[in-house]
């Protein structure tokens, strides 16, 4: 427009505020939010270098005294160090293991279904466990390895195998989490590979058929590679992502008989901050993992970059 | 003339197969949950408790959480206020910030958009998000379910690719007319994103309605806390009827097992999010899409 071309000079950001003063006190709000619950948080991570008491409050942040490395060296000295970043990784490695591959699985078996109903339902039912809460989730998995009555030792015992109480035994629980994860994950997952799947050109399997290709051959040689470039992104990200698994859940199935396996370091920062209240020592913890964990998605991005795909930025 | 078999005809038939296995697979936890909780204590007594699915349904552990009734309503109210007022105001928020984030005359943003999404990458963690909470005076108070979720920065850059997706002309022609941008906004953008708004509105309510995590942060009063903790509490807890209260137990003659009551629990709690799911699905899946198209 013409009017936009004679503002070529310099105007000043007051200028700019004034003109898009509505919008910028649509967004005011939002920004408040992000200031206050995000960023205020973070600016709080400084406790990790100092000795924060409870009862300092929200200005003990700033005031309470600095003890540098203190809460790291005590971490990285601890037995738990180990323990908790091997359980994290391979809770984390056991799930992208097992229902990455599913869900391409299941992706490539949904695609070929010719019924369109029954397609629908398929896709719906396997959604639906997406949708249930972690502590619904946790609930049912209680009720089916229950020593009394539990479907999974009804299938033991009526093999003539004794009762197990699964989740009270360390060596079971990375098996429990992974099938659990792994039901409640794979039909969401298969989302993105189904809709890459549509988007692959018809005229490539007519003329694979004209070539007398069977089925297999045109998934292995026609689908896959159709969707190679999602599935190497998705993993990609999901590597980047290792450490942050959820920890919902695992804080529901624990207990301390099964720490040795189970306990992660969010559910470890959850109880050495929250219920034992060593505030510092907790935020020291998580700021160590929040760093390799930044590196790691970072990283992963700029991989995805270099291999001439759009990064998540 | 006999056909035969074609290798297309055999796979379709395995496809169908294998997938009705896994359709089952998907539903026996749920049914099974939902058959224990009819079993009731006779029954056990009669058959020993390895049952799969109960020769009378019996409904004394829905009957124990309908006497706890006080309890249980309180926390579905207590559910409903953080679905509603919590869905309500992160969608105006939202929808705010994601609309400013859309306009590209705005000064400042790419900084904002930068500020937003760094968030995404990093965060101040558990302990300094608990501080602050804390010093906001926010503990013990609804608002504590409510306020520190209150953006979604998943939600927000779908919001904004949503906005991004109408057509400049379509702004370009109400400018012309001399409409502002609040007036943009109201007669122009929000009109034509109703299905983005509903869809963004069903990620916040569906996450509220599954959330625990924060409640058991903020909040000690059991007066306060939404349906998914008081469940928590059964399903954790050794004697699970703890958190019925009194009346739940003397209503009763004869008590139901545990395992019933637990069972009865979830399934009162997970019936609302089954019966409304199947309408709401096909939301979330357009969304799964436009976050995966770029963030």
């Amino acid at each position: 427009m013409g009017v936009v071309l004679k503002e070529k000079k310099k105007r000043s950001f007051l200028y700019y505020l004034k003109r898009d003063r509505f919008i910028y006190l649509l967004m005011l709000p939002g920004l408040i939010y992000y200031i206050v619950f995000r960023y205020l948080p973070m600016f709080g991570i400084v406790i990790a270098f100092k000795d924060y008491k409870p009862f300092f409050g929200v200005e003990g942040i700033f005031t309470s005294d600095w003890v540098g490395l203190k809460h790291f060296t005590k971490f990285f000295g601890s037995m738990y160090c180990f323990r908790l970043i091997r359980n994290t990784l391979l809770l984390s490695l056991y799930t992208l293991v097992f229902s990455f591959p599913l869900s391409i699985v299941l992706a490539l078996f949904i695609n070929e279904l010719k019924r369109k109903w029954f397609k629908k339902t398929v896709q719906t039912v396997s959604y639906l466990p997406h949708f249930l809460s972690a502590v619904i989730v946790c609930g049912m998995i209680r009720t089916l390895t229950s020593v009394d009555g539990g479907l999974i030792n009804v299938v033991v015992k009526a093999f003539g195998g004794d009762p197990i109480p699964f989740l009270g035994q360390p060596e079971w629980f990375r098996t429990i989490y992974t099938v659990s994860e792994v039901w409640q994950t794979i039909g969401w997952e298969s989302i993105v590979f189904i809709a890459a799947m549509t988007g692959i050109d018809r005229a490539l399997y007519e003329a694979a058929m004209v070539d007398g290709a069977g089925i297999l051959r045109r998934m292995w040689s026609i689908t896959l590679p159709g969707i190679m470039p999602v599935v190497t992104i998705m993993l990609i990200l999901k590597v980047g992502n290792i450490l942050n698994m959820g920890y919902e859940k695992v804080l529901l199935l624990y207990s301390p008989q099964t720490y040795s396996t189970a306990d992660i370091i969010s559910t470890y920062v959850y109880r050495e901050g929250v219920l034992n209240q060593n505030y510092s020592f907790a935020s020291a913890v998580n700021l160590f993992i929040s760093i390799i964990s930044l590196i790691l998605v970072m990283g992963t991005n700029h991989i995805t970059k270099k291999m001439g795909q759009e990064g998540i930025w | 003339m006999k056909k035969r078999l074609s290798g297309e005809t055999v796979f379709q038939a395995v496809d169908v197969i294998i997938m009705c296995i896994f359709i089952i697979l998907i539903l026996v936890p749920v049914f099974t949950v939902v058959m224990t909780s009819f079993i009731s204590e006779a029954e056990i007594a009669r058959r020993g408790s390895f049952i799969i699915i109960p020769e009378k349904f019996d409904f004394t552990a829905y009957e124990m959480l309908i006497a706890s009734g006080k309890n249980i309503l309180r926390a579905y109210k207590n559910t409903l206020f953080r679905v509603l007022t919590g869905t309500f105001l992160s969608l105006a928020v939202t929808i705010g910030l994601g609309y400013g984030l859309s306009r590209p005359q705005l000064k400042g943003r790419t900084v904002i958009t930068g500020f937003v999404f760094f968030t995404m990458l990093f965060s101040g963690g558990m302990i300094p998000t608990f501080i602050v909470v804390k010093g906001l005076g926010l503990m013990d108070s609804r608002w504590s379910m409510v306020l520190p979720c209150m953006v979604n920065t998943w939600n927000l850059l779908i919001m904004r690719n949503f906005f991004y997706a109408i057509p400049n002309s379509l702004e370009e022609a109400a400018v012309i007319d001399g409409a502002n941008d609040v007036q943009i906004l109201i007669k122009v953008v929000l009109p034509l994103s109703k299905a983005s708004i509903a869809t963004i509105g069903l990620f916040y309510a569906v996450s509220h309605w599954n959330s625990w995590f924060d409640a058991m942060l903020y909040i000690n009063k059991t007066a306060l806390l939404p349906m998914q903790n008081i469940l928590r509490n059964i399903i954790t807890s050794v004697s699970s009827i703890g958190d019925l209260g009194a009346d739940a137990y003397n209503s009763l003659d004869v008590l139901p097992p545990s395992q019933s009551v637990r069972a009865a629990t979830i399934v009162v709690t997970t019936l609302p999010i089954l019966v409304v799911y199947p309408f709401i699905q096909k939301y979330f899946v357009k969304g799964v899409m436009v976050g995966s198209v770029k963030g």
